[in-house]
């Protein structure tokens, strides 16, 4: 497969889950002002901080409400990690490899970039169902893509890609609950953090997994089972398993060696992964583990660019 | 709306109805079932296709339109008829043109008989900036330059069918002629059926087929590969529709390197050498060492590769110069010369303003005339007299006078019209025809083409570029055989 190719359909589908998880973010917030006490305010800076999108937001938007949120992080065309913005990027790589991928792969994130960007330029009346369909949407391309795209090397990109962003974005979900201030410090653990925790779940899609395996909602299960679970499709846990799989299918290493950087980089992370417990996370502080998760991911990516994408002047022809 | 009622043919030749407003033979169905359609069906079958063309993203590109760049295919759904008979007649015309046209490329870069014969002047050739010295005496395999052919025809107002443009670059439309007729399958099902229209879909595997012949045989399983200028250009669609229909790579120049003497792709686990480039990019563009130096699309030291044989580059480069306008008025001459046949279908007169008798002529027309860069397409560099302004004319005049042998005109055509829907009623619009031709091992044409239309009333500019839409091209039988259980 050519590196050119690779590359779009390993950002391709990047983007689509990027896209799906700023609306699983909004949502989350969405869902804990419905259940706020009578009397204290919406929080929307917290959304903004954990995105790392701070420094553009501030630039170009007065106040931090729920409009201005909402717009920056759905429908802005200038903040490239927007939903509108990453549809339009999964749209752009995806046209420059449709002879590659499935005619119904490709109508797919047509008519998904078409639906966003007519919201984006006429607005939405119901938020929560407008970012349901976007959750659908994102639902729609990986089912399609399993289903009709040969799984071979261009469908271990699109796994990576999408895993590899999935785990980055449940780390940040879990980080819009530290950012979110409660009315006292005594409601720690009280009721109304818990409604808070459940937001959590909901937004990653995982109440129903969560209770099956732990009955009761608490931060430290929570955590256990958002970071730690080999199981659930979106445990930060369980996408490195799988990301790991595909990186070794693409490259022919076997399992627990490495070549190239993406897969050291990764075994050093999966192990880091498979031996922590989750005290020992708490220990480190949550936000703090999660930062670093963030950065050893992103060496990942790196990895990955290095390995396959990059075109390497060749011989004396260099350009 | 029912029907054609009050649709008028204004005068002009209309490819759907005759002068009485009784529909052509190969059009009486067609025309009997939309007759007999409720009101708002037409328009609801109009949109269908539409949002179906929106869905599936068949677009092409506008350059210098940055609001939106990308646009969707412009297609109406009344499909453009023509007797089987009548093609029949056009298919030998242009398998005669594009034969003639490849002993002239040959010929060209070769011996130049035909100059030294007097046929065609030397100073045309030499002056011609699609002439290529790099490519004099190579021999692209099978003696084949243009292996791809999209042909423009217009019909004037008496009937008769001309050349317009030959198009021997790299011309495009075909991907759109098989999305139309995708789309025309599910809008008229059962007349489709009953119509026995000729069949389109075989067109990639025929090129396939024609890409793969060009390899030599001691290459086991050949790599062919699409060159595309990229995702922006105005064809990129096509491009991609080619490559994923036939099964090959898409390649970018920047995917391409030239390693010990070959041609390869930098791929996710090393190189891979390419034997065959259906390039869809222009000569000036495919290799900056012997080319445009600043070309960014192409492959530095491509031509080398090309010229020891061990890449096939579809069309061969070169072919540019059978292209240039003014070599066009010698086609008929060509015919002759090389075939010893007269032209089948004959050319729409052309002034060729470097002849200072034909200059005078046109300064002195230039409200009758159409005016064209001899070394432009897609509608650019072109000037349509009688719907110009004084302004423009004069600008025009001052361009032909600094550079003569670069223009020519020819008379304004009473193009032919055809039905579209427009606003929910049947207008009549201009149109044109660009039938595509293969030459592999024989030579075909695809059954039809692509229908241009201009949307604008009276407009004859028919390019997509400049806002022209499209139809689906039936080549049907006589008399279609049975109207029964058509809707």
């Amino acid at each position: 497969m050519l590196s050119r190719v690779a590359d779009s359909i390993y950002w391709m589908s990047r983007y689509i889950e990027r896209a799906e998880n700023v609306a699983r973010f909004i949502d989350v917030n969405l869902l804990m002002i419905l259940d706020l006490p009578a009397g204290s305010s919406e929080q929307w800076s917290p959304l903004v901080s954990a995105t790392g999108d701070d420094a553009k937001f501030k630039a170009r938007y007065g106040t931090t409400d729920r409009e201005q949120v909402i717009q920056f992080l759905a429908f802005d065309r200038e903040n490239p990690n927007s939903i509108v913005s990453c549809l339009r990027a999964a749209r752009e790589s995806a046209r420059s490899v449709r002879e590659i991928i499935s005619s119904d792969m490709w109508e797919q994130i047509n008519t998904f970039y078409l639906m966003v960007n007519a919201a984006a330029d006429r607005g939405i009346e119901s938020p929560h169902d407008f970012f349901q369909q976007v959750k659908q949407g994102g639902h729609l391309f990986e089912g399609l893509t399993n289903a009709t795209f040969s799984h071979g090397e261009g469908w271990h990109f699109c796994r990576v890609g999408r895993l590899l962003e999935r785990a980055d974005k449940t780390s940040r979900i879990l980080d819009v609950k530290y950012f979110i201030l409660l009315p006292a410090v005594s409601d720690i653990g009280t009721p109304f953090d818990n409604i808070q925790w459940a937001a959590v779940l909901r937004s990653t899609s995982a109440l129903e997994m969560f209770r099956k395996q732990y009955h009761h909602i608490s931060p430290d299960n929570i955590i256990d089972f958002l970071v730690l679970d080999r199981e659930f499709p979106r445990a930060i846990h369980y996408c490195l398993v799988q990301a790991q799989e595909s990186l070794h299918a693409l490259s022919g290493t076997p399992a627990g060696t490495f070549r190239n950087p993406a897969e050291q980089h990764m075994g050093q992370l999966r192990a880091e992964l498979a031996y922590i417990g989750m005290q020992q996370i708490l220990n480190q502080g949550l936000h703090e583990f999660l930062d670093a998760l963030q950065t050893k991911l992103n060496l990942i990516g790196d990895g990955i660019f290095e390995t396959f994408f990059a075109l390497r002047p060749i011989g004396g022809t260099e350009r | 709306m029912a029907g054609f009622d009050d649709y008028d043919t204004d005068g002009f030749y209309d490819e759907m109805f005759l002068p009485d407003g009784v529909p052509r033979p190969e059009a009486a169905l067609l025309a009997q079932l939309i007759s007999s359609l409720p009101d708002g069906e037409m328009n609801r079958r109009q949109q269908a296709a539409e949002r179906a063309l929106l869905h599936m993203g068949i677009t092409f590109n506008v350059y210098g339109d940055k609001a939106a760049a990308e646009k969707v295919w412009p297609f109406d759904v009344l499909p453009r008829m023509m007797q089987a008979s009548e093609w029949e007649r056009i298919e030998r015309g242009l398998k005669q043109r594009i034969q003639a046209l490849n002993l002239f490329l040959d010929d060209v870069y070769h011996d130049q008989k035909i100059v030294k014969d007097g046929i065609i002047p030397r100073e045309i050739i030499q002056s011609a900036n699609s002439f290529r010295p790099a490519c004099v005496g190579l021999n692209p395999p099978n003696g084949v330059w243009c292996h791809i052919t999209g042909t423009d025809l217009v019909r004037d107002g008496d009937g008769q069918v001309y050349v317009l443009e030959d198009n021997l670059r790299c011309p495009s439309g075909v991907s759109y002629v098989l999305a139309n007729r995708e789309i025309m399958k599910r809008t008229f099902p059962s007349v489709f059926e009953a119509s026995h229209v000729l069949p389109v879909d075989d067109y990639p595997n025929r090129l396939l087929d024609l890409l793969l012949r060009l390899c030599p045989d001691y290459i086991q399983s050949p790599n062919v590969a699409v060159l595309t200028p990229g995702i922006y250009n105005a064809a990129y669609y096509e491009h991609s529709f080619l490559a994923q229909q036939m099964g090959v790579e898409l390649v970018e120049g920047r995917d391409l390197v030239v390693v010990d003497g070959t041609v390869q792709m930098r791929t996710t686990k090393g190189l891979e050498r390419v034997d065959v480039l259906y390039r869809r990019i222009d000569d000036d563009f495919l290799d900056p060492q012997v080319f445009y130096p600043d070309s960014m699309l192409g492959v530095p030291g491509l031509f080398e590769v090309y010229k020891a044989g061990r890449i096939a580059v579809v069309n061969a480069p070169g072919t540019g110069v059978a292209d240039d306008k003014v070599v066009y008025a010698y086609v008929p001459k060509m015919i002759k010369y090389y075939l010893g046949e007269d032209n089948i279908i004959p050319n729409v007169p052309t002034y060729l303003c470097w002849d200072e008798k034909d200059l005078q002529y046109v300064l002195a027309h230039l409200d009758s005339l159409v005016v064209k860069a001899a070394n432009e397409s897609g509608g650019y560099g072109m000037l349509v007299g009688p719907h110009a302004s004084e302004e423009a004319r004069a600008q025009f005049a001052r361009l032909i006078q600094d550079d003569p042998r670069n223009y020519i005109a020819q008379p304004t055509l009473a193009l032919s019209r055809a039905p579209i829907l427009a606003e929910g009623r049947f207008v009549g619009r201009h149109l044109d025809l660009r039938p595509f031709i293969l030459y592999g091992k024989d030579i075909y044409v695809l059954p039809g083409g692509l229908t241009r239309v201009a949307l604008r009333e009276g407009s004859l500019v028919v390019n997509s570029s400049q806002g022209g839409g499209s139809k689906d091209t039936w080549v049907v039988p006589a008399v279609a055989s049975s109207t029964e259980g058509a809707r």
